[in-house]
């Protein structure tokens, strides 16, 4: 049985003039001992829903959900008391000082005066805190705030951690500084269910990864096993001139799985590959074989559009596009 | 199934375990932590201490400086009969704060990072009306010494006047769970404020609590006889014995029974919107 089950979960909000929403249409997920799922998918697919609902914040309509064999809904205090929560939900109190949202954590998780203050200390020094320690967070940067928020999540240094986008918004130092933070946890043995829109991070983190998509999870998977699913790397190059493009679409087809996608002014033009470097490699020899000038030539690693792409046939912008058009 | 659940369902160091159930016992803990962190909010937040002691001094010397020469109010002067007024208004005021801090936090996340907690679910609004309490506890004493300063005399006992502050602070922090409850259906703190201003403004105006209201205009001086402020106003300036000699309180039931009045619409709004508002808290969450 899995550490973390969630079975059939359906959640539909009923905006006032506005059609209903099915934020979770039968989502599914589980989420073995000891390891990181990571829930990705683009703004408004259902991952903070699923998080909220395996967190007490939210009860589904229907569906069922438990954490090591405890029910979720029938039993939300329980849960309580072995889970922790960090992300763009579960904030800290701007007003007070980094320790004192820390001590008043674990005051609230009734571990008493004594070891609150004794925890909050330990969290400080652990997560290079002392800085924000002992002034009020409003002050302080995004990173470091993300960083008191997770570390308000481990204050009973629990066995289930629920990590809700925990690098959006930040720089990419302050994201992988907060990387390397919960690849400490997850090394430590931590359950993990980690929500993200970004591929890198679920690969970097995550030994499983489910992907979302209106409140569905649309593939599951490895991070390679989606990547192949993708079709592995891309190779780009960007001509100087566009009347170069058919001789070079020519030298791309050789190495593609794909067809070769050209972009409107004919000068980008890209296609899927097995081999990363190999294909490169190859390409490069051709194009300067044929004399054909680039401006630019490299691979690219494929995001989460790609596996959105792949997989839906279209691109994670979607949901914007709707609300423009709504 | 057991060992399952005694391994997983606790912190791995047996230090860090939280207590096992919700007791009386950390209940008083819970509504003790969250009434601390909104006090330390107020003296990080100068703004709310500034605002909670500069308004009802302004307002003293406003009323009774300004009015006080044209108002003519029989039997009294217009300094002691304001003086309750000011109470009503500066404590019903102070009450709205509840209303904006519980949408601010819902929008802020706090109130989802609370509820992931195993608090006990009434510790927030407990924490949060009893820092609205805190305030108006605070702004009666500069109203007291102010209105002192400026000629306001008790004219009962010492200990009627004390029930007279206790009934204020009573009705006002029953009103804090009210503004609770809508902060959190509202959402947001603007409208709160907004509306409360917009609403609260002319209640306490067309009432007892800054002329009497029989000079009133007749459906402005029916309004005012069945106004809750009046009651409220008209309840305090008994108790501290600043009722005009043959003053005309009005024929209204809550006009001729205004302690009770008041007694029993705190009990009406702690009965209706304790448990609404404790309610509603176990379901929100930040959207």
């Amino acid at each position: 049985m899995a550490f973390i089950e969630a079975t059939d979960l359906i959640k539909t909000y009923h905006p006032k003039g506005a059609p209903v929403v099915r934020a979770l249409d039968g989502l599914s997920l589980e989420v073995p001992r000891g390891t990181v799922l990571g829930l990705l998918g683009p703004n408004g697919a259902g991952k903070t829903t699923t998080a909220k609902v395996l967190t007490t914040l939210i009860t589904p309509d229907s569906g069922s959900a438990a954490i090591g064999g405890i029910d979720v809904l029938r039993e939300p205090d329980r849960i309580r008391r072995m889970i922790g929560a960090s992300g763009q939900y579960a904030a800290v109190d701007e007003n007070l000082t980094g320790f004192e949202n820390l001590d008043m954590i674990g005051r609230l998780y009734h571990l008493g005066a004594k070891r609150s203050r004794a925890r909050a200390t330990e969290l400080i020094d652990l997560f290079d805190l002392t800085e924000a320690g002992n002034r009020p967070v409003k002050g302080f940067s995004g990173g470091m705030r993300r960083r008191i928020d997770l570390a308000g999540a481990l204050v009973i240094d629990p066995p289930v951690l629920f990590l809700d986008e925990p690098t959006t918004g930040l720089d990419p130092r302050s994201r992988l500084g907060l990387w390397d933070v919960i690849t400490g946890l997850v090394n430590e043995g931590t359950t993990v269910l980690l929500t993200t829109q970004y591929l890198e991070e679920a690969d970097r983190l995550a030994d499983d990864i489910v992907v979302i998509d209106e409140g569905r999870v649309i593939a599951r998977g490895t991070a390679d096993e989606l990547k192949s699913q993708v079709g592995g790397q891309r190779i780009v190059i960007s001509l100087v001139s566009a009347d170069d493009r058919e001789r070079a679409t020519r030298i791309l087809s050789r190495v593609g799985t794909t067809a070769t996608d050209v972009s409107a002014d004919g000068r980008t033009l890209s296609t899927t590959v097995a081999d990363g470097p190999a294909a490169l490699q190859q390409v490069l020899a051709d194009i300067r074989a044929e004399g054909i000038a680039l401006h630019d030539a490299g691979m690219q690693r494929p995001t989460l559009d790609d596996v959105f792409l792949t997989i839906t046939g279209r691109t994670t912008s979607h949901d914007d596009a709707k609300e423009a058009a709504a | 199934m057991t060992t399952t659940t005694s391994a997983t369902g606790t912190a791995r160091s047996p230090d860090l375990r939280p207590a096992p159930a919700n007791t009386i016992g950390t209940w008083f803990n819970d509504g003790w932590i969250t009434t601390r962190r909104n006090l330390i909010k107020i003296k990080r937040v100068p703004d709310i201490l500034v605002f909670t002691t500069l308004q009802p001094i302004m307002f003293v010397l406003l009323f009774s400086q300004v009015y006080a020469g044209s108002i003519d109010i029989p039997g009294s002067s217009y300094t002691e009969f304001i003086m309750a007024g000011i109470f009503a208004q500066t404590v019903v005021f102070g009450s709205t704060y509840s209303g904006s801090a519980m949408a601010q936090d819902l929008k802020e996340g706090i109130i989802d990072r609370f509820r992931t907690l195993p608090m006990s679910p009434s510790a927030v609004l407990i924490g949060r009306t009893n820092g609205d309490l805190f305030i108006n506890a605070l702004s009666f004493v500069v109203m007291i010494a102010t209105g002192l300063v400026v000629g306001w005399r008790v004219r009962s006992s010492l200990l009627e006047a004390i029930a007279g502050v206790a009934l204020l602070l009573l009705f006002a922090y029953a009103f804090s769970w009210v503004m609770a409850f809508l902060g959190m259906s509202v959402r947001s703190p603007e409208v709160i404020n907004n509306v409360s201003f917009l609403v609260l403004f002319p209640l306490t105006f067309i009432s007892n609590a800054f002329v009497p209201s029989e000079n009133l205009p007749t459906p402005l001086r029916i309004f005012a006889e069945w106004n809750p402020v009046s009651a409220l106003v008209l309840a305090a300036r008994q108790l501290f014995g600043n009722v005009p000699d043959g003053y005309d309180a009005g024929d209204s039931w809550p006009l001729q029974n205004p302690v009770l009045t008041v007694l029993i619409g705190v009990v009406v709004l702690l009965v209706v919107f304790v448990p609404l508002a404790i309610r509603k808290f176990r379901t929100i969450s930040s959207r």
